[in-house]
């Protein structure tokens, strides 16, 4: 898996690219966790070029919006494929973030 | 295609050892034509979280404990079979909902879940060690 940090405003928009899996989510915790204590507030992780996720990817991405929540900003989601969209409605997570269909629209509502 | 011999596997208990078994399970079901989703979700995931169960909770993450790995695929089926060293967790204590709004917030206990949900049937039995049955027919 890799991470790609991009910026918008005051948007940070984090790519992953691969599966984010239990061999991996560390990265992407770590990647939020700094740019939280570099101050951003809002985070959206892309999955657009993803592949899989287990239920590790999912806990890691509960944790994080659970964080930034209680630092006063929010994680959001935008591309997911098919296959993603079905493991968030399995997991009824998808109740419990924003998720979008594109990077546009995301960006758009924050 | 008809039965090719199963893939098997031996494996030290590192999770980085879970995407190489993966793709060559998947590739093995892509011979045989299971469908693109089966091939993209189901497999990839359940396997994953059969792996991880194995190596983190089963062998306590201990490096020096090993698990095993079968794959027979046919026509009709896969069957995945993980065997873990440990001395056993027990998969219906893991019943928990975590569809339910006061589990939705934890960062565990959907691997169970999800393993029942993208595979027809999972079974677990001690043969030696522990293992996990997984089966899921083909579309």
């Amino acid at each position: 898996m890799s991470l790609h940090v991009s910026r918008h405003g005051d948007v940070v928009i984090i790519e992953v690219e691969g599966q984010l899996i239990v061999g991996n989510r560390q990265e992407l915790k770590q990647q939020v966790l700094d740019e939280t204590e570099r101050g951003a507030r809002k985070i959206l992780v892309d999955f657009g070029r993803a592949g899989y996720i287990d239920s590790s990817g999912l806990g890691v991405l509960v944790s994080l919006a659970k964080r930034l929540r209680e630092l006063g900003g929010d994680l959001r989601l935008a591309n997911l494929n098919d296959d993603l969209q079905t493991l968030f409605e399995l997991t009824k997570l998808d109740a419990l973030f924003q998720i979008a269909d594109s990077r546009e629209h995301a960006l758009e509502s924050f | 295609m008809g039965t090719d011999a199963a893939l098997e596997f031996r494996i030290p208990s590192d999770v980085q050892q879970i995407e190489g078994i993966v793709e060559r399970v998947v590739h093995r079901c892509a011979e045989h034509r299971f469908a693109a989703r089966q091939l993209s979700l189901n497999v990839p995931v359940a396997l994953t979280e059969a792996l991880s169960n194995a190596i983190l909770r089963g062998n306590g993450d201990d490096v020096s404990r090993h698990v095993r790995v079968r794959a027979e695929v046919t026509d009709g089926e896969l069957v995945l079979e993980v065997e873990d060293e440990g001395t056993g967790f027990d998969l219906e204590a893991c019943t928990e909902d975590p569809t339910i709004p006061e589990n939705l917030e934890r960062e565990d206990g959907r691997g169970l879940f999800l393993m029942q949900r993208l595979m027809d049937r999972v079974e677990r039995y001690r043969n030696g060690g522990n293992i996990v049955r997984l089966t899921l027919h083909r579309r």
